[in-house]
């Protein structure tokens, strides 16, 4: 049998795939609605969701167009009517702005800073992973070593010392985030990368004479993905969990580009004088996206895992 | 074994030269060090004389020298906006901080250590289900903000503990220690229990876990046949061997303890070295940022090389594996 001839047999090897990768999704969907909590959570955050995304359009105000705001409706109690007649159901923070509002475009900056660090920085993880799993030997140890290394260092602490020296910015805070994280992604991927490299499959590409680059991420790569999407939804939660942290701090995002961090923030300074509204809300929002986020990532795991397959 | 000790301290230099290479060029290149290590509110004349005197006509590589070599006199320069040595700023708020940091420890293994125990022995019992749930929320809860709400209760709404501050505080062989005064203590109370709440969680669940593992061995079965009060097992045959590892996991959590503390001394105006490198951050008083870098990287490093060692005295595997590789 010539060469071609084993080739022409791959088009159909793809098909069954395929068709494979079709049962596997319905399995997946079905093995993902048997936790009727984790649902409603999936439900909750393509909610929050919907809310960042169309935050300027389902607003009842956008807090941050300095005409639509009156500081003399400022620090109302939830519940509270403007003088024009307006409802505040949330309340009003020091300038005036619905609180509401506020979130809502604070779910849309925090959202959007963590899900940009997250993807990136699972890029760049996982090209890193792969290339410590597929070539080995020294390559592999000195990733490795450089990824304990910066594990043995607590997240909060990188991203202080990252921010101390680079300044305020919503770039400089992306690019503390994916300093973070970068090396939990590059772990999973390594430790089932290493275990993939060795099934037969790879063997065939290689004996096919594939180049490296097409072995590795038309090959090793989509067989990697699972445990990779389990810990990319909880890094995303860790991601918004630690920018509102830094931003609260006040070395994270700027004043005008208000996180749910820095709301939080804002808020602090009328807590001592009983005006809890404008910290307890943000917060309450943060802690519904992190729960549910966490909540998600359970099941995928749960889901995913190939051990609990039935 | 040596072998072993030798190798990770290399490692700890050089992680310990690479990340002040980082810190000098992070400072030095990015920013602008006329901006950044000299007092803005100078004149011209003085202006150059301060260059002159920093040494900010050298070559980058000569700075960097003389960097490394005041630094290892501990000498980091002055505070902008104290005037003292940066390096004795720092060193005072330690104190401070570390007795933060050792409270909440203790108090996750306080508060930690019976609830798990309760969780692993009756692992169906409501209170069970509820100490499992609120140790969920606690990993998912951001820290800043249950210290804020906790401020807004115990301190606005019932006036029962102290907002912000440290309180009262004796000095016994020149340290200055606060929780043996009863301010200092409810000072103390709210800021240990915001940073110990992360740990608690942990602890709960180890200990669950350890519990649940150790009742079904065949020597706690014996001691219960042998008639022993539940309290003797349970006290005796089960918290003995579910401690070792809860509490080598605790010791190893002291570091991000210590890293946490930056939010907590925030939210509480805690006066230890996370609020002063926030306060630094804010005001650009670069000197004490550098300091800080330097000496928080100092100390993790040392932190982790003696968990390296220590586990390498307990579990022999991990430096067998090491001198292969």
């Amino acid at each position: 049998m010539s060469v071609t001839s084993k080739i022409e047999l791959i088009p159909e090897l793809s098909a069954e795939v395929a068709l494979e990768g079709e049962t596997s999704l319905r399995r997946f969907v079905s093995d993902f609605t048997e936790n009727k909590v984790a649902v409603g959570a999936l439900m909750v955050f393509l909610a929050i969701v919907f809310v960042a995304v169309f935050a300027s359009l389902i607003s009842p105000q956008n807090p941050y167009d300095l005409a639509e705001i009156d500081i003399l409706n400022g620090r109302l109690p939830p519940r509270s009517e403007s003088m024009s007649g307006t409802t505040y159901w949330l309340g009003t923070d020091d300038q005036g702005r619905d609180m509401l509002s506020a979130i809502f475009y604070g779910l849309r900056t925090s959202l959007g800073v963590g899900a940009m660090s997250g993807f990136i920085a699972l890029c760049i993880g996982t090209c890193i992973g792969l290339t410590a799993a597929y070539f080995g030997g020294r390559v592999d140890s000195l990733i490795m070593r450089l990824v304990d290394l910066q594990l043995s260092f607590p997240a909060i602490l990188i991203a202080l010392m990252l921010l101390a020296v680079l300044g305020k910015g919503v770039e400089k805070i992306i690019i503390a985030l994916i300093a973070v994280q970068w090396a939990y992604y590059a772990r999973t991927v390594r430790g089932s990368a290493l275990v993939e490299r060795s099934k037969d499959y790879i063997e065939a590409a290689h004996c096919l004479a594939f180049s490296n680059r097409r072995i590795v991420f038309r090959h090793l790569m989509p067989n990697v993905l699972p445990p990779l999407i389990v810990v990319g939804t909880v890094q995303v939660a860790h991601a918004i969990l630690l920018e509102s942290t830094l931003s609260f701090l006040g070395i994270g995002l700027p004043v005008t580009e208000p996180s749910l961090g820095l709301l939080i923030a804002n808020g602090f300074e009328y807590m001592l004088s009983g005006k809890y509204w404008i910290s307890f809300f943000p917060g309450v929002a943060l802690l519904i996206t992190v729960v549910s986020i966490n909540l998600v990532g359970d099941q995928l795991r749960d889901v995913l895992n190939p051990r609990l397959r039935r | 074994m040596s072998v072993f000790i030798i190798r990770r301290l290399l490692q700890s230099l050089m992680v310990i030269v690479a990340m002040s290479l980082i810190v000098f060029f992070g400072v030095n290149v990015i920013g602008n060090p006329v901006d950044i290590l000299i007092n803005p509110e100078f004149d011209q004349e003085e202006l150059e004389r301060a260059i002159k005197a920093l040494g900010l006509d050298l070559p980058l590589w000569q700075q960097y020298l003389v960097f490394v070599k005041n630094a290892l006199q501990g000498d980091f320069g002055k505070s902008f906006v104290f005037g003292q040595s940066a390096l004795k700023l720092i060193i005072q708020r330690v104190p401070a901080t570390l007795e933060l940091a050792f409270t909440a420890l203790i108090m996750s293994i306080i508060i930690g250590i019976p609830l798990g125990l309760f969780a692993g022995l009756k692992p169906d019992s409501s209170v069970s289900k509820a100490i499992m749930g609120g140790s969920i929320l606690g990993f998912s809860l951001p820290t800043f903000w249950v210290g804020i709400m906790m401020i807004m209760i115990f301190a606005v709404m019932l006036g029962v503990l102290p907002s912000t501050g440290r309180g009262q505080s004796l000095t016994i062989m020149g340290l200055e220690i606060s929780f043996l005064t009863w301010d200092g203590l409810k000072h103390l109370l709210m800021p240990a229990i915001n940073l110990a709440l992360l740990k608690i969680s942990l602890v709960i669940r180890l200990t669950r876990a350890g519990t649940r593992e150790v009742v079904l061995q065949d020597y706690v079965k014996f001691a219960r046949a042998k008639g022993l009060s539940t309290r003797r097992v349970i006290l005796v045959h089960v918290l003995k061997n579910i401690l070792i590892p809860v509490v080598t996991v605790i010791g190893l959590e002291l570091g991000n303890l210590i890293a946490f503390s930056v939010v907590t001394e925030t939210v509480f105006a805690w006066p230890g070295m996370g609020k002063l490198i926030i306060d630094s951050i804010q005001m650009l008083d670069r000197p004490i940022i550098v300091a800080y870098l330097m000496i928080i990287v100092f100390m993790f490093v040392t932190i982790n090389l003696v968990v390296d060692i220590l586990y390498s005295v307990l579990d022999p595997r991990v430096r067998l594996q090491d001198v292969k590789a």
